[in-house]
């Protein structure tokens, strides 16, 4: 019956510590508590047009953004305290658990089961049958996680993070129920919806849209009514449903008679009596929560602040009365029974955006209501709407109509979608979102109807993910199934204590006896308890048996151009300072080795004996038939020659000073460092200013410059295969090759790029890279920073299985494929990600549940083979409206941008370009196929989970990487194509959709406490486009390797003097860099709101403060992709061209 | 019965497409255990790309042969098959060795699908047309 989530895990795995702390309860309920989740996103007025303007040229922008007017004075000032009661106050990274949710939780659990049978009222079947079995299993899981603190001695401290997180219980429900609550859904929700959310639309369509007037009639009063009688008497009479509304995921109102009082008062309901559980379910999950929270905003904001004010009464008397209500943690939230978007889980997986969520969820019941209070006037009114909705019920899907939407875009991050395994232990256990991820939700039971749906199936995984909780095991015996090597995971059948049946290949195998022993109890039984059936992300430490050579030591070879081009860049300078820096602290153990070789057109070798006073430079001219000058001591020992590794790194800027040495043998160099680090296989770092135009492998420019604005074929492939054959060399030595590119010229990134695609290396890029530009230097220090300390995996190998009856088709990343399943990667890093095509190739009718398993055996840096094993595990569905539910379309963009790489590098640009636009027309015909509606709807019509797919393909088609008639220089094109592969879904989504906030009144803004116990305010998302732009603000973009600030002509100059801590507007100049540390609020929140930004980050990125007169700004101003550029559509006239296609 | 340049040819013919059995056979094993993982893709694609050029040669070879012997229908009979290489060998990936087949992408499972169902395809051809070697050759031989 459960349908749970799988929260707990996915936040064990989240990167920092104020994650734990935000367990799911903890997020409910302080969403729910908090008032300050209800406050108005601050926005702009809508320009009376709701097409965005089209913008020509970047000067004509700052006009537009003078038409728009700030609405500050909208929100209101909610104060610090009554934020902090509301939200609860972390008592310890640990055990952070907020006041509100430690009762919930814990509460007796006997208690709790007993309750809803108590009082099933007829109006909340679903919700009262739900949470009991919840909490059953929450008491089960806080026994089990401590037990599992205690379970083995590998296991390292942080599993006790288990504790906070576990307990995020999620909520069961089971498909009955949801079909009961379309059933008894009002007719036409989703108009009401957009209106009442949309209100500065609403006047808009009133003027334009004789259709909607009437709905507008009709929730204009509905509106004030609610917003005053919450104001006045909060409890009395929308106490329960407010209380619904604060609560929606975790806590069910009190009582539940006054709701039905309340619904007595409506008897032209339909159904009253299911209508309330019914509506947080329905609205929470296939009506956008981020749509109604994201809209309302603007006008409405009494409304919501009515909401909040209601919401802390009940909260405190909740309390009390959490025994007799028996399900506040594990009534459903509203959004768990949906197939597909679940924005409650994700945010909570990640925890971004606490306090923004609870408008999510307390959003939809608040609209219930007013739907419920009127539904006659709205059914007399909607007519015609009865057919759509009818099927909106029947699929529990709602959908959007796409062009009647100008503000789609949801306040917070879009959450990943839910999983629901119908199982509540499963669900918990299922694999963190941010790890591995896949298209689809419910994996299609046949190949045709996957075809039938038009989406891509396919995987995104990040397998070595810096993850602040991972389980680590040794143990004797690894149990794995004994024909596919399958590692034993959550999702395996125990056909009795001593046998399991593998998920993947369903043969039965013993289980070894040690297996059953429990540590804890130091009992022999159930095999449940162990941690590997309770994650399925665990690393195992391997023993001797998965070692084919002992393993090897942490080594690091430098390569450095020192060609002339190299030393007018300067690279060198700041590498070696960095390098001086942070040479401490390169991971590794007592064996690591260290080695530099500079080359130019000639080699330069650095040998550092022992016993000698400097380092000794050897040169080899031949760089035809490369050889090593000496046998030893070019790479040493870092630990034993340390001090002579810091004065090379101190000579080495002023050693090529004086080189007039045009030329840069790349290839010959690469070739000396396989022969160097042959035997023991490690890292070499290439720092590239140049094109390597000598020696082997040598290349020759061949762009052209005037013919940026489009890119042939041929120039987005390698010109030779020296660097690919090299590379494949270098893979086999468990060598793997990173790229710095520090150029200033074409550098034929195309060609020189594959050294570092099929070795598993990673490539950064600093175009124009001058050590004069701050900007440049200060981006380049934090890559590097990062790139020198960040963890390593040596010699590691990758192999993903998956069920019987799928295959992996195409893997995308930079590694080498060995054999079908198995990616030979000698190097891995925390950073890198790798995707998947997925090809159903039997029927998997037979087959409950889907299984994909990864598992990554590499060598850590202190000489540990490990293996770390990542499972996720997916249902199945049947049908088409299933299928296209689940469907998660950020996921979705992230494999289609992989696939288009490929396309437009075998065939053209234009062919990915127009794959591209085929696959938001198609998936988006798919969906009216599956709505069986015939040609009765005019609009552009996408169900919730895939409404900013078009979004994101108008965004994507701007990006670098496929963007025609802007110039792009073809080194910068190529690197966007190899980001678009290699880079993490979370980071790929803010280079293809950057995130926009404002910043200019972020003292007034909602705010939530993060791990350290500071507010952190969480300003909405605006779109990208100059319309929500306005000249008395300040907007921080989150291009995801980079942050931009623009600051806006007509700001206050208590923001420019408090916040940016400078006199007036004009002192604001191109170089800063960075915000000082004031002591004002203002300062103080923009501090804390970068900080979180950056906290999501693998490292703090550079930020660029730009002022809107400054040149600079255009390098803002491109990345309002939602505008029309100089021959590109925007957003609106993609839609419209999309509507032309959808049949 | 005349044993002229016709016939010469079609026993040219005859034995070069004995060999061309072969490499194709050869070919479709290989491919097969590449996807059986049974080997590596970079000793696979060193053992199957030396082979490419003498396979494509060796059917130009004799189908020029029947060409200038005046066996026009078995020419066209094979000139699909001639044009298909050339384009094949057109549209290799960029290599410095000679062959078709790279290594780093032949493990994708379009490529591998397409290599293997070309394997099967071209030894059916192989093998019917040997046949039909045999019987042109008797037939001339009568002729």
């Amino acid at each position: 019956m459960a349908e749970p989530n799988g929260v707990a895990m996915q936040q064990q795995q989240a990167t920092k510590p104020q994650y734990q702390f935000n367990g799911i309860h903890s997020n409910h309920s302080s969403r729910g508590a908090s008032p300050a989740s209800q406050l108005p996103p601050i926005r702009g007025n809508i320009p009376m047009s709701q097409l965005p303007p089209s913008r020509g040229p970047i000067d004509a922008v700052t006009q537009k953004i003078g038409q728009l007017s700030v609405s500050g004075q909208n929100t209101p000032n909610i104060s610090p305290n009554k934020l902090k009661t509301s939200t609860p106050n972390p008592e310890g990274i640990q055990n952070h658990r907020p006041v509100f949710s430690e009762n919930p939780s814990p509460v007796v659990p006997s208690n709790m089961e007993s309750v809803p049978l108590n009082d099933n009222g007829s109006s909340d079947i679903a919700n009262r049958n739900l949470p009991a079995p919840q909490n059953a299993l929450n008491s089960n899981i806080f026994t089990s996680s401590n037990q599992r603190t205690h379970l083995s001695g590998g296991i390292p401290p942080t599993q006790q993070n288990v504790l906070p997180n576990r307990p995020q219980v999620n909520l069961p429900s089971t498909s009955n129920v949801i079909g009961q609550n379309y059933f008894s859904q009002p007719n036409n929700v989703p108009q009401v919806l957009q209106n009442q959310n949309m209100p500065p639309q609403n006047q808009m369509f009133s003027s334009s849209q004789s259709g909607q007037v009437l709905q507008n009639k009709n929730m204009s009063p509905q509106n004030q009514m609610f917003s005053s009688s919450q104001s006045g008497q909060s409890v009395s009479n929308f106490g329960p449903s407010a209380v619904a509304a604060a609560f929606p995921s975790q806590i069910r109102p009190p009582t539940m008679n006054p709701q039905q009082q309340n619904f007595a008062q409506y008897p032209q309901q339909v159904k009253p009596t299911t209508q309330p559980p019914s509506q947080p379910q329905f609205r929470g999950v296939q009506q956008p929560p981020q749509f109604n929270t994201g809209l309302p905003a603007r006008t409405s904001p009494y409304n919501q602040l009515g909401q909040g004010q209601v919401l802390q009464p009940p909260t405190q008397r909740l309390n009390p009365q959490i025994n007799y209500n028996a399900g506040p943690v594990a009534a459903p939230p509203p959004s768990l029974n949906g197939p597909s978007t679940l924005p409650p889980r994700a945010a909570l997986a990640s925890n971004r955006y606490p306090t923004n969520m609870p408008q999510q969820q307390q959003q939809p019941p608040a609209n219930n209501m007013q739907n419920l209070s009127y539904p006659n006037q709205q059914y007399t009114a909607q007519q015609p709407g009865v057919v759509q909705t009818g099927f909106n019920r029947l699929w529990g899907s709602e959908h959007h109509d796409l062009l009647q939407l100008p503000n789609i875009l949801p306040p917070t991050k879009i959450p990943a979608p839910q999983i629901n395994l119908g199982q509540e232990q499963l669900n918990q256990a299922n694999c963190s979102a941010e790890v591995f991820r896949c298209t689809v939700t419910k994996i299609p039971e046949t190949a045709g109807l996957l075809q039938k749906s038009r989406l891509p199936l396919g995987l995104l995984i990040h397998p070595f993910k810096d993850l602040s909780y991972l389980p680590v095991i040794q143990c004797n015996v690894i149990v794995r199934c004994r024909s596919c090597r399958t590692y034993i995971n959550p999702f395996v059948y125990f056909v009795d204590t001593k046998r399991w049946k593998c998920n993947l290949c369903f043969r039965v195998n013993e289980l070894p006896e040690e297996f059953q022993y429990d540590p804890v109890t130091k009992t022999y039984g159930d095999p449940s308890r162990r941690p590997e059936i309770k994650s399925s992300t665990i690393e195992y430490i391997a023993p001797a048996e998965y070692m084919l050579r002992p393993p090897q030591p942490a080594v690091y070879l430098f390569l450095l151009d020192v060609s002339r081009l190299a030393f007018e860049s300067g690279y060198l300078e700041v590498l070696c300072n960095v390098l001086l820096e942070e040479l401490k602290n390169l991971p590794g153990d007592a064996r690591t080795q260290i080695g530099f070789l500079a080359y130019d057109s000639a080699l330069h070798f650095f040998s550092l004996a022992e016993g000698l006073n400097q380092p000794h430079e050897m040169t080899i001219l031949d760089i035809d038939d490369v050889f090593l000058p000496t046998p030893d001591n070019l790479l040493v020992n870092l630990k034993d020659r340390m001090e002579m590794v810091e004065d090379l790194l101190k000579l080495l800027p002023q050693r090529f000073s004086n080189t007039f040495d045009g030329n840069s043998a790349l290839g010959a160099a690469l070739q000396v460092a396989h022969k160097m680090m042959g035997a023991t296989g490690g890292r070499v770092s290439v720092f590239q200013s140049s094109l390597p135009n000598t020696g082997p492998g040598a290349v020759t420019a061949r762009e052209d410059p005037s013919q940026r604005s489009t890119a042939e074929t041929p120039l987005l492939n390698p010109v030779n295969d020296f660097y690919k054959r090299l590379a494949l060399e270098c893979s086999g030595q468990q060598i793997a090759v990173d790229l710095f590119v520090v150029n200033s010229q074409y550098v034929d990134m195309a060609t020189i790029s594959g050294i570092s695609r099929f070795s598993g290396g990673s490539i950064h890029h600093f175009p124009l890279f001058k050590s004069t530009r701050p900007l440049a230097v200060d981006s380049f220090q934090k890559d590097l920073r990062r790139y020198l300390t960040r963890k390593i995996g040596f010699e590691a190998v990758m192999r993903v299985r998956c069920t019987r009856g799928l295959a992996i088709h195409t893997f995308h990343g930079n590694f080498f494929v060995r054999s079908t399943d198995l990616l030979s990667l000698p190097n891995i890093n925390p950073d890198s990600a790798f995707g998947m095509q997925v090809a159903i190739e039997e029927t998997l009718t037979d087959t409950q549940q889907i299984s994909f398993q990864a598992a990554l055996l590499y060598t850590s840096s202190k000489g540990e083979r490990r293996i770390r094993v990542h499972t996720l595990c997916l249902p199945l569905a049947n049908t088409l409206q299933d299928v296209i539910n689940s469907a998660d379309q950020q996921c979705i963009v992230g494999l289609l941008g992989k696939m288009a790489v490929d396309r437009s590098m075998q065939s053209s640009l234009s062919d990915a370009r127009e794959a591209f636009i085929n696959a938001a027309v198609d998936q988006l015909t798919a969906y009216k196929f599956s709505l069986n509606m015939g040609n009765s709807t005019n609009g552009l019509l996408a169900p919730e989970c895939l409404k900013l797919l078009p979004l994101f393909i108008a965004a994507i088609l701007k990006h670098p990487a496929f963007r025609i008639g802007t110039a792009t220089r073809l080194d910068d094109r190529v690197k966007a194509m190899i980001d678009m592969k290699t880079l993490p879904l979370p980071l790929l989504m803010q280079q293809i959709y950057p995130d926009l906030y404002p910043i200019h009144n972020l003292e007034l803004q909602e705010v939530i406490l993060n791990g350290e116990e500071e507010p952190v305010p969480l300003p909405p998302r605006l779109h990208l486009s100059s319309r929500c732009l306005e000249n008395k603000g300040a907007f921080l973009m989150d291009c995801g390797d980079h942050m931009m600030i623009l600051v806006g002509p007509n700001v206050s100059r208590e923001f420019l003097n408090g916040a940016l801590g400078v006199d007036d507007y004009q002192s604001i100049n191109d170089g800063m860099l960075e915000i000082p540390v004031l002591d004002n609020l203002a300062n103080q929140r923009l501090h804390q709101f970068i900080n979180y930004l950056n906290d999501e980050k693998p490292y703090n990125v550079s930020l660029q403060i730009i002022r809107d007169n400054s040149p600079n700004r255009g390098v803002f101003l491109e990345k309002l992709i939602e505008d029309r550029l100089e021959n590109s559509l925007s957003y609106h006239e993609f839609l419209q061209h999309l509507k032309t296609q959808v049949k | 019965m005349a044993f002229n340049f016709a016939a010469f040819s079609y026993i040219i013919a005859l034995i070069g497409d004995a060999f061309l059995i072969f490499f194709s056979l050869f070919h479709v094993i290989a491919i097969d255990e590449l996807k059986t993982d049974y080997k590596n893709p970079i000793d696979q694609c060193n053992s199957l790309n030396p082979l490419v050029l003498p396979e494509y040669i060796l059917h130009m070879f004799f189908n020029l042969l029947l060409a200038f012997a005046g066996e026009w229908f078995t020419f066209f009979i094979n000139l699909p098959l001639i044009l298909y290489h050339i384009n094949r060998y057109r549209t290799r990936p960029v290599m410095s060795t000679v062959g078709i087949y790279d290594p780093t992408s032949i493990m994708n499972q379009d490529q591998l699908t397409l290599c293997q169902r070309e394997g099967w395809i071209k030894l059916a051809f192989y093998l019917i047309s040997f046949f039909y070697y045999l019987y042109g050759m008797i037939y001339v031989l009568i002729a």
